[in-house]
């Protein structure tokens, strides 16, 4: 990609993210190319990183280990569904990621705990989610049940209008109760503890 | 126990028949050490409770059959147990006087029958059964436990794969640790008795020859041994003395006494016959009480030495000391802590081998150097061991609670003085809750309320969980109303407490942030407290104050605030390094600008620093740790964080430099800062709570003049005023009056009171408030009435009346403050007519009876005015009967203060001619003349004044000659202080009216100074010195006269 091209991309992108300057976007480009490697452009082939390589990416830089949770990271951040993460994706993607506010925070995590995306968190897809959350103990007679139990406990902590299933609202309201509860069914979000890997993200905040 | 009571209990010396046990405090102290063992066994041990002897113990007892009662078979003259063993014989069977006892649990069922008769019992026991292990496991058992062959004990269980030898085993390896335990016991007592070896003697008398000779400031006349030759193991007493344990004899010639024949044995020091003056043959004999050392023995001996040697304590006991660490003077007390040390610390084979050099130390009477010791101890932690022996108690207890495991002496021997500093350096403001609690678990079967199940079940999850999981589980685990004792105890009882403190180690930023947010919640109960810090939970909470996240940062210092509300977790803190970590955590206010986008686990700088605060706060009870805040520079920091506005920082903040005031070096530092201004400026804020810290603040610094002068420039003392109008806070009450007092110590601050009408609300505080209100407001009105407008103030709002029924209280601090401020009154003659009305003298005299001295001299100071300024004084003060006689016994007092009132009280009565007849019939010439020879020149200046007094009665001027006074108050002369000088010259005028006194005065060189004195600008001092000399001088030439007629 030429230079001209690569400057007005850059600001492009500066102009629709908030989050970050025009010398972090311009890393993260380069980076993103960097990860996406040596592919000719062409025209009608979109650029970007297959689910396969975005979920390297999310396992190597962020640390998260939960297959399905991952999946849903990918379609997060692929917001047309088209199968791969392009540049813009990339940059809106991460300014979320790693510079979000927690309304912007919440929004996105809902959407990835909402596997079937018709608004609402159901009892089925919380135990989905927590399924292997628990270690399995060989004695107990239903394996499940401890699962079966969080969920309650988790849906009796959160669920404010008592209808079984978590709308936004209740679970914007458990979130500002209680933060902890942003990432309450999996970790979606980098998690603090791994160190921030470019050098244009030096500057987390936390 | 075979070796202890073969070794230590001090048998009755071999003889006929049976041999018994003497009754001294080691072998009852062995004694209750066993029945202890005996009694608990049943509860500790069910099992081996029934473990049937050998052969049974067999003893006379003096138990009656009717004692049995259920559980026994009992006939006239037998007993029988229902227990029975596999034979079917009883196993406890009495045919009086015969006892037969085969278990451990009849033992102690009988202790129990035998109430309080079971230390004889268990004492005829003993001596029947020398060898109850013998019979208690078998012969082979015996000889197992004596050379404690370890390797044999375990041979047996291998090869016999036995329960009963197991059972064996079990109270073999019990009853050697019983017998472990006896040994240390009992060289408890043996260490406290030896107490001198030639050594010692020979450096106190050295030291006593050093400060002995002619003249007024040496301790003795002289000192010296009675012979010159010294034995080669350094004793001086003929060898067939030394078998008695005898070191040396002394010759001491006090000031005051006889010569005194001494003998210094290893026993003590005490007074022997004397040598005959023919032959130069010592009398041997004791003759009075055994002292521990030489110093102790003069002391008592003679009051000069005891006066002169209080002046050079200091100095002595400093030579003593350097003395002591000089190389190749092993101090006796060391040496006992080592060898104790030796004892708990190693097997049973050094422990023997030591106690046979402990014995041979002892018979030789030299103590051999360790050199592992002299290696490894530093001066610091030497000095700290031979403090005092109550120190020494405390490391017999830290032993014992440590399990005698020990890789090396020396290392033990640091820790342990390193705790005796610990526990000595807490700063007195320790509150009950220091006192362990007794801690009560539910009881297994109780019933249990739902929530313990539901907790139950959650730190199931939390164990079992992952990451997510386990924080689920915290959030729901918050929603439980932790600050209910209940779930608090719950969460401990189903291993909660465990699981959060392993999550804090974890990595997890979220799991730490829901784990430290439950703890802060429970660690408000004391018991959870107590299992924190046994968990070891504050050195993980210590490691995250370095954690970059300012929540975790926040939550584990307020964590921290919480648990450190004890002794122990306070050390903890400190030495894990927390201290220099929560002061770096109020350096946190200072970068102003705050990130734009605050991330999930970010809070406010102001917020890190107030949690730190809180935690410093907690810690600052402990003296080390005021002392750790100081040098990791805290006190800048909290000075910085006392100019904010945040009234949640303020208070954690005020409240740490509250609780550090109490130190010299704080006081200073606050000064230094100008901490006061800010204190001052914060008085005026609305909150309660920071008003009442701020007071109490200046409170703890306001001892100081500078102090109270800033506070009253930085117009603290109107704020202060105003907050005296609300009392329903009785805290802040408390302190502000507090503040109150300490500021008005202060003349000029006195006049601000004044002037803002503080005296006359104070007046109206005197009544129906707690005590702790009613001390501060007395104290600062007895400030306040040293000035004649306040007393007219407190007069006319009718705080007299208030103030004498305070009299009667039993609070001792409110008792010195009440009786200050009632003689101050008393100075005014009007208030003095309302003190005597309401009958306010008779009060302050039975306050002399107070045991407390502070209490005692502040009710004899208030006498004076009382005396001074009351009507028909003499006729008042005759009434009270016996009255007169208790004031001549306080002369008896050895507390300065007290002998200093009391004397300027009998120089009020003597103003009276028939009190000072009573007083002299009740023997008051004696006893001022015994005081004469003190160096207090406030004594002096009463005592003096006293004298002259006494002086108008019958033949006291001569009596005052006979016993030794006139010299000693020549002497007063001599001192600097002016006051002295002219109580002494008007005392020595009145003695001068006696030719004897003359001439005593004569020969000690009166004249001269007195001639001195003649040019002083006091005219009563002139007088007075003018008219002895001129009394002298008269006498002069009177006996010139005769001699030439």
């Amino acid at each position: 990609m030429n230079r001209k091209k690569l400057q007005k991309l850059t600001e492009t992108l500066t102009k629709n993210c908030k989050h970050f300057d025009k010398f972090e976007v311009k890393c993260l480009i380069n980076l993103f190319y960097t990860l996406v490697g040596d592919v000719t452009e062409r025209q009608g082939v979109v650029i970007g990183l297959d689910r396969n390589a975005f979920r390297n990416i999310l396992h190597v830089t962020f640390g998260m280990t939960d297959d399905m949770i991952m999946d849903r990271v990918f379609r997060g951040f692929d917001k047309d569904n088209d199968g791969c993460v392009n540049v813009s994706e990339w940059i809106y993607g991460l300014s979320l990621f790693l510079r979000g506010t927690l309304e912007e925070k919440m929004k996105y995590c809902f959407e990835v705990f909402d596997l079937n995306g018709d608004g609402f968190i159901s009892k089925e897809e919380m135990f989905h989610m927590l399924k292997n959350s628990l270690l399995k103990q060989p004695s107990e007679e239903d394996p499940d049940e401890g699962i079966k139990d969080l969920v309650e406990i988790t849906l009796k902590k959160m669920d404010h209008d008592h209808d079984g299933k978590l709308s936004f609202a209740d679970y914007e309201q458990a979130v500002r109760e209680e933060t902890l509860l942003l990432e309450a069914f999996g970790p979606c979000l980098p998690d603090p503890k791994h160190g921030v890997p470019s050098g244009a993200m030096s500057t987390p905040g936390i | 126990m075979g070796v202890a009571l073969t070794r230590s209990a001090q048998w009755t010396a071999a003889g006929r028949g049976t041999r018994t046990l003497e009754t001294t405090p080691l072998n009852e102290a062995i004694l209750k050490e066993i029945i202890m063992f005996v009694e608990s066994f049943i509860y500790k041990y069910p099992q081996e409770a029934h473990y049937v002897f050998v052969d049974p113990l067999e003893w006379k007892t003096n138990l009656n059959p009717s004692a049995f009662e259920s559980g026994y078979s009992v006939s006239e003259t037998t007993v029988k147990s229902e227990e029975v063993d596999k034979n079917g014989k009883p196993l406890l069977f009495l045919s009086v006087p015969q006892i037969k006892v085969r278990s451990f649990g009849q033992l102690a069922r009988l202790l129990l029958i035998a109430k309080n008769t079971k230390f004889q019992e268990a004492q005829a026991c003993v001596e029947a059964n020398r060898n109850p292990i013998a019979k208690i496991l078998g012969l082979d058992y015996d000889t197992l436990t004596e050379d404690s062959s370890k390797v044999n004990i375990l041979d047996k269980i291998i090869k016999e794969d036995d329960p009963e030898i197991d059972m064996k085993m079990k109270i073999a390896m019990l009853l050697k640790q019983l017998d472990l335990h006896l040994l240390n016991h009992s060289l408890k007592h043996i260490s406290l008795e030896i107490r001198l070896n030639p050594g010692t003697v020979k450096n106190d008398i050295e030291l006593l020859k050093r400060f002995s000779g002619k003249g007024e400031h040496t301790v003795l006349e002289y000192i010296d041994y009675t012979s010159d030759y010294e034995f080669s193991n350094g004793c001086r007493a003929p060898p067939w003395r030394q078998v008695h344990g005898e070191i040396c004899y002394v010759l001491v010639k006090p000031h005051d006494v006889e010569t005194l024949c001494v003998t210094c044995s290893s026993e003590g020091v005490f007074l022997n016959g004397g040598k005959t003056e023919d032959e130069g043959e010592i009398n041997y004999e004791r003759k009075g009480a055994v002292y521990k050392d030489l110093v102790t023995f003069l002391k008592e001996k003679s009051a000069k030495f005891s006066e002169n040697m209080s002046k050079q304590e200091f100095a002595f006991s400093e030579e003593q000391q350097k003395e002591k660490d000089q190389p190749n003077e092993e101090p006796k007390k060391e040496e006992a802590i080592t060898f104790r040390k030796a004892v708990t610390g190693s097997d049973r084979s050094t422990q023997e081998k030591n106690q046979i050099n402990f014995g041979k130390t002892r018979m030789t009477k030299r103590l051999e150097p360790s050199l592992n010791w002299k290696a490894t101890v530093d001066s610091k932690e030497r000095r700290s061991l031979v403090r005092d022996s109550q120190e020494e108690k405390h490391i017999g207890r830290l032993e014992k609670a440590r399990p005698s495991v020990s890789p090396g002496r020396a290392q033990i021997v640091r820790k342990s003085a390193e705790k005796i500093e610990e526990i000595i350096s807490e700063s007195s403001s320790e509150s009950e809750e220091d006192e362990e609690p007794p801690d009560h678990r539910q009881e297994a079967n109780a019933d249990l309320p739902s929530e313990y199940w539901q907790i139950q079940k959650l730190v199931k999850y939390l164990k079992g969980g992952n990451q997510t999981a386990t924080v689920i589980a915290l959030c729901s685990m918050k929603d439980f109303n932790l600050a209910h004792e209940t779930c608090q105890l719950a969460i401990r009882d189903v291993g909660g407490l465990e699981v959060l403190i392993n999550l804090l180690d974890t990595d997890e930023v979220k799991c730490k942030i829901g784990s430290l947010k439950i703890l802060k919640e429970i660690s408000h109960n004391p018991q959870i407290r107590r299992n924190i810090v046994d968990l070891g939970g504050l050195p993980i909470m210590v490691k995250i104050l370095d954690s970059p996240y300012k929540t975790l940062k926040c939550l584990a210092a307020e964590t921290i605030a919480n648990v450190a509300k004890f002794r122990r977790a306070r050390r903890a803190v400190r030495s894990h390094g927390g201290i220099t970590k929560l002061v770096a955590l109020l350096d946190c206010g200072q970068n102003s600008t705050e990130p734009a986008q605050s991330s999930l686990y970010e809070t406010r700088d102001m917020e890190v620093a107030r949690c730190g605060a809180l935690a410093l706060w907690s810690c600052s009870k402990s003296y080390a740790n005021k002392e750790a805040i100081r040098k990791a520079g805290g006190i800048p920091l909290l000075a910085r964080l006392l100019k904010t506005s945040h009234e949640n920082v303020l208070i954690p903040v005020v409240g740490t430099l509250q609780e550090c005031a109490s130190e010299e070096s704080y006081r200073a530092a606050i000064k230094a800062e100008r901490i006061i201004e800010n204190l001052v400026k914060n008085l005026n804020s609305e909150n309660e709570q920071l008003q009442e810290h701020c007071a109490m603040a200046i409170y703890q610094c306001a001892e100081d003049e500078e102090t109270r002068d800033l506070v009253r420039l930085h117009g603290g003392l109107k704020p202060l005023a105003s907050l005296l109008n609300n009392t329903d806070n009785k805290e802040r009450l408390a302190a502000v009056t507090g503040a109150i007092w300490k500021c008005s110590i202060s003349k000029e601050n006195v006049t601000k009171f004044r002037e803002y009408k503080a005296i006359e609300t104070l007046v109206g505080l005197l009544t129906d408030q707690p005590e702790e209100v009613l001390v501060n407001v007395v104290g600062a009105l007895g400030e306040c009435c040293q000035e004649y407008e306040n007393r007219v103030i407190v007069r006319k709002c009718g705080g007299i009346q208030p103030l004498v029924n305070l009299l009667v209280g039993i609070n001792q601090a409110l008792l010195v403050n009440v009786t200050k401020a009632v003689g101050a009154c008393a100075l005014e003659p009007e208030s003095m007519t309302i003190i005597d009305r309401l009958d306010g003298v008779r009060l302050l005299w039975s306050l002399l009876k107070n045991p407390h001295p502070d209490v005692k001299a502040s009710a004899a100071w208030a006498l004076c005015p009382c005396i001074q300024n009351a009507k028909d004084a003499g006729e008042m003060v005759r009434s009270f009967v016996g009255g007169l006689e208790l004031v001549v016994n306080l002369l008896k007092s050895d507390n300065k203060e007290v002998l200093a009132s009391v004397c300027a009280a009998i120089t009020n009565i003597a103003k009276d001619q028939e009190n000072l007849a009573v007083i002299t019939d009740h023997g008051v010439v004696p006893l001022l003349s015994k005081l004469a020879n003190t160096n207090s020149d406030k004594l002096r200046h009463h005592l003096a004044e006293a004298i002259s007094h006494c002086c108008m009665w019958g033949r006291n001027r001569v009596a005052f000659g006979e016993h030794n006074a006139v010299a000693p108050l020549v002497r007063y002369l001599k001192s600097n202080d002016t006051n002295v000088h002219r109580a002494t010259a008007q005392a020595l005028y009145q003695l001068s009216e006696d030719a004897d006194n003359c001439i005593t005065m004569h020969e000690n060189g009166a004249v001269k100074l007195l001639l001195d004195m003649v040019g002083s600008p006091d005219q009563e001092l002139q007088e007075a010195a003018a008219g002895c000399i001129s009394n002298i001088r008269r006498l002069a030439l009177a006996t010139e006269k005769a001699r030439y007629t």
